[in-house]
């Protein structure tokens, strides 16, 4: 049953079934992750119909800093990045060595994008854009707050998987459980190229 | 924020306003909630007495065993159905004495209407789907439990307290009146400051995700735990079904999940999403609610479908005709049920083009339907027919849900929806549909497992004497609506002014009250049953010359469901064993078995659930904090258990075996005919050819 595991994985010498047990964890969450994209869905679509009902409230042009969402899809972007770095540490070394210190650089890069992140909210409401001024700015806040809070409950998950090394070492649910993160933290950036496209980009040409 | 109880006080109760103003309509509310306190101790009581918290908690609250999940969802329905028909009961009452007025306050009314159909939908329909497709799906598969247990008992922790909170508006406060789709602006904090819209809200975001969650888990055990040889096209019919609709939960619940967020948002917060202004759009409400709405018409239908065509195949003894047309046919109405949902609201400004396209693809859906109809028929055509409870119910569909597909297609059609929106029309044909076509085929379901799940028949005699109460009651109910829509009479009007409705509104009422009757005489089947369980008991598994798996173990089921994993070379594996002479075979080698061990996981996401509901309700904040960290606590602790499984030696599961195979080499096996006999013990006669 080895074959049909995830290539990622490393689930040790004398893996016996633990192989095909992934398998049926791994593919739920992807089931988990297609109903997630299809609230994301929901609120991309609803923000696309609502931006025109601004209420003569601001808008793109008077609240977006590009410069900052540059700067945050940079630190997600790489965040992702060292988070296959930590993903090929548990595939080939196997051992917390390799993983914990690319999964703190992720959290690192995670918070950063966070921190910046509501930087631009608290920017944004100082400007008068605050959620209860327009049916367009609650649109706003709903699908890019969601995405935000996707990340914390990351970082969360981050600090758990730290505890959880820690405690039990790379066991097989442990390994398995960082790849579900991976999976979750990679979804997070395809979620982002669509804020970023919709609503930054979009909403400024 | 200084009082301690947020906005909740003794006056929430509607005991002092009776007190105050001693009605009628007052007596109605505070008799309701009197019930609910009252049933509500009495459970208590008899748990107390006969010493059963023990076996309550150990057995049943903790145990991540699918086939007592499956059991507790179906009893969780069952006891919101009693509160979801007496209500309509008392509404029939109300609508008699409406000319002019009525018993009942407008605002009582309203509120019953909106309960009526949020617990019909989320608390009964659902919970029964999800109930009986937890109990059967994995026996049908040949699989020892579903994917993922725990989050099993989570789904049904979280939809227990959606339902609870539904309960617990009778006695401390009120429910929202906005209908069971609670439409903004009417339902937003200027128009509905109450608790009550936020009742639903809560109830109905728990109980989703809840519902999302047991979709995903009842669609990875079907892709992945079915036995060795079950391809795709030998899986039974039911489990088609039930995959069908656990793909429709994981992509439809997520739009009710957003759609109540939102609200509570434009409530809570002072959001503008469905707001009448500064940009809301309560369009966008209708939509996206609808999106969810109409699939969940096919969640739930879908699985009563399946039951059908279990039920047909087994009565008629005869393999079920066009299975593959029946699998397209599943799977065409779970694709287009998501492409209608405008018809919900023709009349609400689309142009005719828009309104054109989805009333066309509304009436496709007919085009499946019909197939299924003609193959259920086609089955028994020719067959061995018995008429048994089950084949009773699907009669009684056979009729009237083609009626009610047949005027779903003539609202279907914009220019007549335009006449009919809105009116008792559409109350009729709703309820032409989802009763005989989901809650009969739930009971029939019912009827067909209940000897699986519990080892003993249900009294035939008596459940045929309520399933034919059922049948006439709904007529007289509901198909007379049809008549007061097309005379003019709006649906949720509290009171009329025409007496022409009076007839109608009569022969209504007389329907209700045959309803009534078939409740009690349903609680009467099972009570009787029980008592004559002795007399009726089929340990042996298999009382009606059964065709898929789950009749080929034992009744009830040993907690890993099979002895060894049985391995299929077609479709209807049982009746081709029983036919080549080979049932009930010692396995070649036995294996360890690994089950879950019992955890209390899902119990506490129900009660941090119904707390952080309740407390979001009444603005209870320090209690909403305490409960939403119990949750992620209690989540986060269960990722750090190691003891998780415990081992079944392979030795023990081989003399269970064992027992159960000396048990029917001394049994009696019976022939179809006389299934009904108490020598029925759950082993059919192999000389009968299927």
């Amino acid at each position: 049953m080895s074959h049909r595991a995830h290539p990622g994985l490393n689930l040790g010498a004398a893996q016996g079934d633990a192989g095909s047990r992934t398998e049926k964890t791994v593919f739920g969450f992807w089931v988990f992750l297609m109903s997630d994209m299809i609230t994301f869905g929901i609120l991309f679509g609803h923000y696309v119909v609502m931006q025109r009902a601004r209420a003569g409230g601001p808008g793109p042009e008077t609240l977006f800093d590009l410069r900052s969402v540059a700067l945050q899809t940079g630190l997600l972007l790489t965040s992702s990045f060292t988070y296959g770095l930590a993903s090929l540490g548990l595939k080939h070394a196997g051992t917390a060595r390799a993983v914990l210190p690319w999964l703190a650089v992720t959290a690192a890069l995670g918070a950063g994008f966070l921190a910046l992140e509501l930087r631009d909210f608290a920017s944004m409401a100082s400007r008068g854009g605050v959620p209860q001024r327009s049916g367009y700015l609650s649109a706003l806040w709903v699908l890019v707050g969601l995405h935000g809070l996707h990340v914390t409950m990351g970082l969360f998950w981050m600090a758990v998987m730290a505890a959880l090394i820690a405690v039990q070492g790379l066991t097989d649910r442990v390994k398995t459980r960082l790849l579900l993160l991976g999976l979750y933290w990679h979804f997070l950036d395809l979620i982002w190229i669509g804020i970023l496209s919709v609503v930054f980009l979009g909403g400024m040409a | 924020m200084g009082a301690p109880f947020g906005r909740l006080d003794w006056s929430a109760t509607p005991f002092d306003d009776f007190l105050r103003n001693p009605s009628l309509n007052e007596a109605v509310s505070s008799g309701a909630a009197l019930t609910v306190v009252l049933g509500a101790a009495a459970t208590l009581w008899l748990l107390t007495r006969h010493h059963l918290w023990g076996p309550l908690w150990r057995d049943w609250l903790t145990s991540p065993d699918h086939k007592r999940i499956g059991i507790m969802y179906v009893v969780l329905a069952g006891v919101m159905f009693l509160r979801g028909v007496l209500e309509g009961a008392v509404m029939r009452t109300h609508q008699v004495s409406a000319l002019n007025g009525g018993i009942l306050s407008p605002d009582h009314y309203a509120q019953l209407f909106s309960t009526h159909g949020t617990i019909m939908i989320f608390f009964v329909a659902t919970p029964l789907v999800t109930g009986l497709i937890n109990f059967a799906v994995p026996l049908q598969i040949g699989a020892r439990d579903m994917a993922f247990p725990v989050l099993n008992q989570v789904s049904l922790g979280l939809t227990a307290s959606g339902a609870g909170l539904v309960m617990l508006s009778l006695v401390l406060g009120q429910f929202g009146t906005g209908g069971w789709t609670m439409y903004p602006p009417f339902t937003g904090a200027t128009f509905s400051p109450g608790p009550g819209v936020d009742y639903w809200i809560w109830a109905v975001g728990l109980s989703g995700i809840g519902s999302t969650l047991a979709g995903m888990n009842i669609a990875v055990t079907i892709y992945k735990l079915r036995a060795p040889g079950m391809t795709f096209l030998r899986m039974p019919m039911f489990t088609w079904t039930a995959l069908c609709t656990a793909i429709m939960m994981v992509y439809a619940f997520p739009a009710v999940t957003a759609s109540t967020a939102m609200l509570a948002l434009d409530r809570v917060a002072g959001f503008h999403f469905f707001t009448n202004d500064l940009g809301g759009n309560m369009m966008q409400y209708a939509n996206i609610f609808w999106m969810f709405g109409h699939p969940e018409v096919y969640i739930v239908v879908l699985p009563a479908f399946g039951v059908y065509s279990e039920i047909s195949a087994t009565f008629a003894a005869k393999r079920l005709y066009g299975y593959n047309s029946l699998v397209i046919a599943t799977m065409a109405i779970a694709v287009v049920s998501f492409a209608v949902w405008l018809h919900h609201f023709f009349t609400m400004g689309q142009n005719g083009r828009i309104n054109a396209a989805f009333g066309i693809a509304t009436m496709v859906i007919a085009v499946p339907t019909g197939v299924k109809v003609y193959d259920w028929m086609a089955t028994l055509f020719r067959g061995r027919v018995r008429i048994t409870v089950p084949i009773i119910y699907l009669t009684g569909f056979f009729i009237l849900f083609v009626f009610g597909g047949l005027t779903g297609v003539i609202l279907a059609n914009p220019a007549i929806n335009y006449q009919l929106h809105n009116s008792q029309f559409v109350v009729a044909h709703f309820h032409n549909v989802l009763v005989p076509g989901t809650l009969f085929g739930m009971f029939a379901g019912i009827h067909y497992w209940f000897p699986k799940a519990f080892g003993f028949r249900l009294d035939e005699k008596l459940a045929r004497r309520t399933a034919l109460l059922w049948v006439a009651g709904f007529c007289l109910a509901f198909l007379p609506l049809y008549w007061l829509g097309l005379m003019g009479m709006p649906r949720r009007a509290a009171s009329y002014d025409n007496p022409a409705f009076q007839p109608a509104m009569w022969l209504a009422f007389g329907g209700a009250a045959i309803l009534v009757a078939a409740l009690a005489s349903l609680i009467h089947t099972f009570w009787a049953s029980a008592r004559n369980r002795a007399a009726l008991a089929c340990p042996l598994g298999d009382p009606w010359d059964g065709r898929s798996l789950e009749w080929a173990t034992s009744a009830p089921p040993p907690p890993y469901n099979f002895w060894a994993i049985p391995s299929v070379r077609a479709l209807d594996p049982f009746t081709l064993e029983k036919a080549e002479g080979t049932p009930y075979a010692e396995a070649d080698a036995y294996e360890d078995v690994d089950m879950p061990r019992h955890t209390a996981l899902g119990m506490i996401v129900a009660v941090a659930g119904g707390a952080l509901g309740l407390a979001m309700v009444w603005w209870i904040w320090w209690l909403a904090v305490l409960s939403g960290a119990a949750i992620v606590g209690a989540v986060v602790l269960r990722a750090f258990a190691t003891n998780t499984h415990e081992t079944i030696p392979a030795a023990e599961v081989a003399a269970a075996h064992r027992r159960f195979l000396a048990a029917i080499r001394t049994a009696r096996a019976i022939g179809r005919d006389d299934e009904m006999l108490p020598a029925n013990r759950g082993l059919a006669d192999p000389a009968v050819p299927a």
